[in-house]
This record gives structure tokens, sequence and C-alpha cells, in this order.
């Protein structure tokens, strides 16, 4: 199915989201649409879908222009979309949610399970895709789940996929199964739409890329395209790709833990007797795949999650079982993993959320009445410093895109005096140009003289900033290497192979000229 | 030798990764939440009470509320129509007298809402008795009784909004007034203290005795994970029957009375009447439109309203910025509580001056009404309740005069909340533009796990 957009243009007030833009997606292709946050990709998809109807332009399918009223026309003539956001019912099983709308029934309309599951079961093994269609979905991991959507389109006979940003919710592994996932799609006949603001994923799987800016379609490429010429692109700018940093110079031991062990929700070991110094002024790396323990350590450092044995020092203090406001007083710095759970409240304004947790505290704060003049002073002041985007500084800030509320946090962090800085994926989901901001932000901090622990399941992000590298694997660490490790050697030690997880042992650190010794 | 690496794939093996943790699939991308349009879905996940409390506080336009209200009052005069037998036996003679008919049920309607602004605004026949050398008071009268019955309101609407902005259902209202009640009343007879120092404390006594109610539903939240919504409707109960039993106790029960009461509190343990003997408007109402200001102050300009919002938008960010959230529902709940029992302060030192076994009436569950139709807020709680008070001020003086069952009222209030709960209703009636037409389809589209 041959798929073109002609000139589709939607407005919302005053904002062209989409600007006359044309698509054409080739039978068999993967077509990537590449653009930051906020510049109508979504959108577009929407239009796509049926979710909205566009302002101006047209949809034509085989050369045959078409209106979508809602999903169900575009479902009808072979569109399918896998949202962001999945929508399944988790107490459903795989074969029950992929039905959901289109049961098959059998005489008297009584559900025909069975074929149901052979058709999952069908289409599975066809693609590649390995559900089972029996399992709950509640049950499977995010990446499963995702195929679930996957074989939802397809037993809806879609020949054109919708994938919205899908490796947003991905570990490395199931990024690359996704990918395979895609290729063989792709040589069954069907089309895909890879929505992304990635480059490297980009340019991994895609047939041709169309990069938008701000509504309008802004260049074509092939995947051959080098990263800075589609980051340009893009962002409409030059963009630095790699950070600029000096060699760090560590101070003193700012974070020191010594045999933490932290349990999970389920009363499992999550962090099993890790070990780990951060010195003021370096910036170390704990690489893992996602669910290995980094979430619960971090949490651990915040007091948000009760320490089972060892303890937690900074600068010298034993802090292992303090409240988290003594520990942010003790100057410790937290960009949580999931910003809108944890970092951010979205109903409050800018300000309000500039000073989450420095709301009781001088000049914030005249005993126990708010002093709105100085939290308006120092927003405003924030907004301009971190630039961050946004109408006032009275704007709820979960109205502002991923990148500006990843400012706030950011500002707010940083706009103390820190000792310490924890960052959990500090920039898991923002565009090219937020990326490079948070990462010169965090560099500038170790530069003055934060210790800096980053979490980061993202390699190039631990390779752009680390000064050491710690992997962790089932709760422990596996290895402590300097930024200069082959990544062959880290994909090991992410699965386990490592040796260096004895309690205490200091790693030698090839980089590091032998300052301080031991405290 | 700090250039990123390309991003080779670390050669984890597949089960290394696979079973995320639970806290894992929230996470869902939230980066672009925000990215598709005006009005896309800012929670990435809506449990049923989060998406009732955001419909209270952030649902209606100043616009939809009013309109509720007019929508409600017209179906309420249509009810007073097709229930009136006068009217009903006219519809009777429809064909032969056509006009009687509707004369009939407009005579009704008009008789019955004139009648209830009569009794709770302005009554025209006692302003042209004043001027002929009548009372003066009797002017004012339906006035100070609306208000008398606004000030309840005002105190139990404002302990369940300000419980509703720290994210808790505050439906204890009931039990916290009796706790407040019993205290206040055993204060009144059972001390004696000179003159304004008994009210005092009295007034004191009526905040301890709902703040302590109030106080055990947040310690049980905060230490047990109890949800608040059972324990106060479960500790509700307990206080009616522990009213009743304490009513007939010869530590309560007035002498020489067999029923339910207790005996009057002291002359100086009551409010004083603030606009003459005549008129029941007593110094209660101007506590609770203080009461109204502090809340207004607390939540809007302390550190501590700072920590109830966010802890009712968002707990896990308040945890995460250090915040203590159990301590905070304690806190919350003892306030919440206590301006509960501040509303039976207005009962017992303000009007009735003494307790009996209905002396709660339908306060708690009334509450619940104010806050909603008040956003939430402290200024609108107040208006809210003064329209809930002159509702049934007018409501008693049009049963007076027309015979329409007061009723008819309940019936008004509840027709009220319905359209305050049902924006979408009210806007289709009155043909207003949906502002965010967009957003709600995809919130539908989205569905509940989005």
């Amino acid at each position: 199915m041959k798929l073109e957009l002609k000139g589709i243009t939607k407005r919302y007030g005053s904002l062209v989201a989409n600007d006359h833009i044309d698509l054409t997606v080739q039978p068999g292709q993967i077509h990537a649409l590449l653009g930051e946050n906020g510049a109508g990709k979504t959108t577009l998809m929407n239009i796509l879908y049926g979710l909205q109807e566009p302002d101006e332009g047209e949809i034509v399918i085989d050369g045959q222009p078409v209106a979508f009223r809602s999903p169900k026309d575009a479902i009808a003539v072979g569109i399918g979309m896998v949202h962001q956001h999945f929508m399944l019912v988790p107490v459903f099983t795989v074969a029950e949610n992929v039905t959901l709308g289109v049961e098959r029934t059998r005489f008297l309309g009584l559900l025909d399970r069975r074929r149901t599951r052979r058709e999952v079961r069908e289409l599975s093994a066809r693609f590649g895709l390995e559900v089972d269609p029996d399992a709950y979905v509640e049950n499977l991991p995010v990446g499963v789940q995702q195929r679930v959507e996957i074989v939802k389109a397809l037993l809806r006979e879609a020949s054109v996929l919708i994938l919205d940003e899908p490796t947003s919710v991905l570990t490395p592994s199931e990024t690359q199964d996704l990918f395979r996932i895609m290729r063989e799609l792709r040589a069954g006949g069907r089309s895909i739409v890879f929505i992304s603001h990635k480059l490297k994923e980009v340019q991994a799987i895609a047939d041709t890329i169309t990069v938008i800016r701000r509504g309008r379609v802004v260049g074509e490429l092939p995947p051959t395209a080098s990263d800075s010429e589609l980051a340009s692109l893009m962002v409409g700018r030059a963009v630095e790709l790699t950070v600029r940093k000096a060699p760090a110079t560590p101070g003193d031991v700012v974070l020191d833990t010594a045999d933490l062990v932290v349990g999970d929700e389920h009363g499992q070991v999550a962090v099993n007797g890790v070990s780990l110094q951060v010195r003021a002024g370096e910036i170390v790396g704990v690489a893992g795949v996602v669910g290995n323990g980094q979430n619960e350590f971090c949490e651990a450092l915040l007091g948000l999650r009760p320490v089972a044995g060892g303890s937690v020092r900074v600068d010298g203090r034993d802090i292992t079982h303090a409240t988290p406001k003594q520990r942010l007083r003790a100057g410790i710095g937290y960009i949580p993993e999931d910003r809108q759970e944890d970092g951010l409240v979205a109903d409050f304004s800018v300000a309000d959320n500039l000073v989450l947790d420095v709301y009781d505290q001088p000049p914030y704060a005249n005993g126990v009445a708010l002093n709105l003049d100085a939290i308006r002073t120092a927003a405003l002041s924030r907004v301009d410093q971190f630039d961050i985007r946004t109408t006032s500084i009275a704007t709820p800030t979960g109205t502002l895109s991923g990148g500006n509320q990843q400012k706030v946090i950011l500002a707010r962090e940083i706009g103390r005096e820190l000792r310490l800085l924890v960052a959990s994926q500090p920039t898991r989901g923002l565009d090219v140009g937020s990326i490079e901001f948070v990462h010169r932000r965090v560099v500038a901090e170790r530069d003055r003289g934060v210790a800096v622990l980053i979490i980061s399941s993202e390699l190039d992000e631990i390779y752009a900033l680390a000064d050491r590298i710690v992997v962790m694997y089932e709760g422990r660490i596996t290895g402590i290497r300097p930024p200069t490790v082959p990544v062959e050697e880290l994909g090991l030690l992410m699965a386990g192979a490592g040796t260096g997880g004895e309690p205490g042992d200091e790693p030698v650190n090839p980089d590091d000229e032998d300052g301080d010794a031991d405290d | 030798m700090t250039e990123p690496k390309p991003p080779t794939e670390p050669g984890a093996p597949t089960e290394a990764g696979a079973p995320t943790e639970p806290g894992a699939p929230t996470e869902a991308g939230p980066a672009t939440v925000t990215e598709a349009a005006p009005g896309d879905g800012d929670h990435p996940r809506l449990t049923f009470s989060r998406a009732v409390l955001d419909a209270i506080i952030h649902g209606n336009s100043v616009m939809v509320t009013v309109l509720a209200i007019v929508a409600a009052m017209v179906i309420g005069g249509l009810l007073i129509a097709f229930t009136d037998p006068v009217v009903l036996t006219a519809w009777g003679r429809l064909f032969s007298a056509p006009g009687s008919a509707i004369a009939a049920a407009w005579h009704s309607v008009t008789a019955a809402y004139s009648n209830m602004f009569e009794g709770a605004i302005l009554n025209p026949h006692t302003v042209s008795a004043a001027f002929h050398g009548g009372s003066v008071a009797a002017v004012f009268n339906p006035l100070s009784e609306t208000a008398v019955n606004a000030t309840p309101l005002i105190f139990a609407g404002l302990s369940v909004a300000l419980a509703f902005r720290a994210g808790l259902f505050n439906i204890g209202g009931t039990g916290q007034f009796i706790g407040g009640a019993l205290f206040a009343t055993w204060l009144g007879f059972g001390v004696h203290l000179p003159v304004v120092i008994h009210a005092v404390v009295v007034l004191l006594g009526a905040f301890a005795g709902g703040a302590v109610l109030g106080w055990v539903v947040g310690a049980l939240k905060a230490w047990t994970g109890a949800h608040e919504v059972i324990v106060t409707i479960m500790l509700n109960y307990v206080m009616i029957y522990l009213l009743s039993w304490l009513l007939g106790t010869k530590a309560m029960q007035r002498p020489g009375r067999n029923d339910l009461i207790s005996p009057f509190i002291d002359p100086n343990a009551q409010l004083p009447h603030i606009a003459g003997p005549n008129l029941r408007l007593n110094a209660s109402f101007l506590i609770a439109l203080a009461a109204a200001a502090g809340v207004w102050w607390l939540l809007g300009r302390s550190t501590l309203g700072f920590e109830f919002r966010t802890v009712g938008a968002n707990p896990r960010a308040a945890r995460s910025a250090g915040m203590n959230v159990a301590q905070t529902w304690i806190v919350v709940m003892l306030i919440a509580g206590g301006l509960a029992g501040l509303a039976a302060s207005a009962v017992i030192q303000g009007t009735d001056h003494s307790l009996n076994f209905q002396s709660y009436g339908t306060y708690g569950i009334d509450a619940i009404t104010v806050a909603l139709l008040g956003r939430a807020r402290p200024l609108g709680t107040v208006l809210a309740a003064l329209l809930f008070g002159a509702l049934d001020a007018g409501g008693i003086a049009m049963q007076g005069v027309t015979q329409i069952p007061v009723d008819i009222v309940s019936v008004i209030q509840a027709l009220i909340v319905l359209f305050i709960a049902a924006p979408p209703l009210v806007r289709a009636m009155f043909r207003l533009r949906e502002a965010r037409a967009a957003g709600e389809g995809q919130v539908l589209a989205k569905g509940w796990n989005g």
C-alpha cells in the first residue's frame, strides 16, 4: 500500500502544529519521521490515524483520496498504530487483548478463543514476535507489551504500521529485538512509519528519513546522512554532539557507600552490597540494563527507600538513616528517573516547581509564610538562566515539553549549593538540543567541585559524561572501568561477567593521577 | 578520549533485561506526553480517585457552575409544577381549559420561587411594614437566616475542601461534627467560666473534638495505610451511636428529660448575636468567614499549605522533594477535623445552645457538595455555602406559605451537584463551545491505561 500525505495543515489557535506537510510512504518501506519533541510528529500521526482531522490537505492511499473521521476509518483501510502509551487491559491475556473490538465469534456469538489464539501464534511465528497468546499482559515486560500492540494492529490487517516513539520505553536489547521485528515486517511487505527523535536509531533502521521542524518538513534524507547533518536539520542550528570536558580533577570523597543492601517492593534484595566512592569534581557513571538495582540504589541514597544493610556517608557524615529532607539539606541534588511522577508536580506552576524542595528555606519562606516575591524573582532568573521555554512562570509545568520540564528540575537542583548530584536517566526522552544542554550543565557542576553520580541505560551518555564507569548487574557492581573501556567489555560486565565485584576494591584508573589515596 | 562510542549493542543477553521492575512500565515516555496537542492528558496514570479529584478541583469553569445552578432551578421548577396537586388537577382539564393548566403551573412555580426568595433574601412586605413603624429587624431576617444556615456549611465545607486539596476525601464531617459537639457541649454546661473566656474555651473545645477524630483518620492512613474514605465513614457510625449513648447517660442528659438531649450551655459559653436580639445571626458567622480567610492563607501563603498542595497533587514528587507525606496527611486531617468540629460550635454555641441526638443533621454530607460546588477553594466554598444556606432558609419559608414540600430544595441541591459533575451535559444544554474539544477526544482514545 502506498500512502501519501499531501499538504497536511493543522492549527491550534495561533499555533501551526503541521504546516503543509507532504510525505510519501512506499510499500515495504521503513520511513522514519525525525524531529524534536513538539515538532508536530505526533499531531501528524494522529491525523493519519483519524484521531484528529486536518484543517487542510488530504490523505491519499494507492491513489485514492480518503477522509478519516475516526481511527475506525483508518483501521479499515489498513493503518495500524502503536501508541507511546499502550492501550492494553492489564488483567486480560494477550489473546483477549488483541481480539478486543474485533472478537472472533462462533455460533450464537460465543467467543472463538481457539481461533484467536491460533491467529496470534501464527502472526507471532511469521514475524518473529515471540508472543504467548495465553500470557497475562500485566506480567509482561514493556518490550513484549509493545509487541502485543503490534500483533493487535496486524490482526486488524494493517499494512502501514505507525510506531510512535517506540524505543523510548525499551532497553537497548529490547530495541534491537524491535528492529529485528521491524525488518521482518518490512520483508513481509508491510510499511512502517517510525517516529523518533533519536538519530542513531533512525540511521540504523530507516530506509528514508523525513525531518520535521516546527511543523514543517525540512528535509528528506537517506539513512546514510551523517549525525551532524540530521541533528542540525532537526534542531535548526549546528549541534554539539560530543560533550566538551577537561579531564577530571577529583578531590575528596563525597559519597561513600559501604556494603549497601537495599530491598525492592517485593522484599527481594535489589542492591546487594554496593561499595562505591564518588569524589568531588568527578562524574561517576553507573551503567547497566534497567532493573538491575540502579533505581533502588538511587532511592536509597536519597532516603526514599529504607537501607537494609551497610552505610551511606556524604562528606564523612553518616546519613544511612537520615530523612530525605535531611539529605537534601546535606547538599544532595536529585534528578529522578521518572521526572513527571517524582520530579515535578504537573499541575503546579513553573515557579512553584522551582522551589519544590526549598520552599521552607529562606529567602523563599519567612518562618511559616511563603515569600511569594522571592519565589517569583528566583523563578524569573532561573527561567532566564536555564533557557526554560515557557509562556510565563505561572504556566503549569505539565504543559511544557519534556526538555523544558527537565530544565526546571535541573534548575531547581543545581540552583542550590550541592555537594553531590544524583541524576537518574537525566536525558531520557529528550531531544538533541536539550540533551546537549543537560550534559553541559552536568559537566559544569562537576567543574565546580560537585560529586556527580549519573545512572543511565544509554551507553552513549555514560561514555560522554563519565570519568569513571561503574557497571551494575543484579544489584552488584561487576566492574569499575575508565571511560576508555571498550564497549564489548562493558557489555560483558552488564551481562554479569564481571570480576571486580568485591566490596571496597578500588579500581585502577589509568586516567587518574594517583592523587588522593583512601581516606 | 571522552568521545562517545558508537551505539554498539552492549551484548547483554536478553534475559538480563527482560523482566522489568514494576516501576519501569510507568515510565512510558513521559517526555512526549505534552507534545501532541494542547489539552493532551497531563497525567500519565489516572486512577479513579485522581480523576474525581481533578474534576472537582480543575474541572469546571465558573460559567459551568453558574449554568448548573440555573439548570437545577429550572428542573426544580418543572418538578414543582408537576407535583403540585392544584396544578395536576388543572392538567386534567387541559383540553377544556388549556390556559388554566399552564397558568396554574406558572403560578405554582413563581409562588414557590418568590417565597423562596422572600425567605432567603428579602421580603418586600417587611420593607413596607418597616416604613409604617414595623420591625426593621424583620427586613433583615431572611438574610440572617441564610447566614445562620450557611455557617455550619462554611466550616464543614472548608474541612472537606482543605482535605481535597491535600488529596484526601473527608467523608467524616458527621463524625467530626459530633466529636466537636460533644466537647463543646460538655465544656459549655459542665464548667463555668467568665464571659468571653468561656465562649473561647468552648470554641477551642469544638475544634479539638473534631481534630481528634481527624487525627485518628490521618494517623490510621499514615501508619497502616487504611483508606480515609472507609475510616471516616465507619467513624461516622461510631460517633452517631456514641452520641446517642452519651446523651442517655447521667453525664450528658438534661435533668428531667427522657429524650436524648443535653442541658443548655451556659449563657457565657454562647456566641453573641451580632445584629440585635431578634435576629439569629451570631458571631459564629464571622468566625466562619475568618476561618475561610485562614484556610486561604494556609493553602496559598504558607509553607505548610505548599506541602498540603504538593502532597495532594503528586505525593511521589512531594516525597522526592523531602516532604513527609504521612505526616502531612495527619496534619491535614487534624485541621480538617477541627474545622468540621467548628461547624458544631456554630450550632451549639450559635443557635441551638444544646445538643440532641440529631444535631449533626446532614452537615457532613452537604459539606462535600458545598466543597465540590466551591471547587475546593475557600472563597468558592463560602459562596456555595451561602447558596445552600439561602436555599435552606428559602425552602422553609416556601413550605410554610405554599405547602410545597421543603424536600424540593434537596432535589435542587442534588441537581446542582449532578450538573456540576457532568460538565459536558451543561455545555450541551446551553450550547457552550467546547474549549478543549480535541483534548477530550484524545482522553477517550487513550483510555484508562493511557
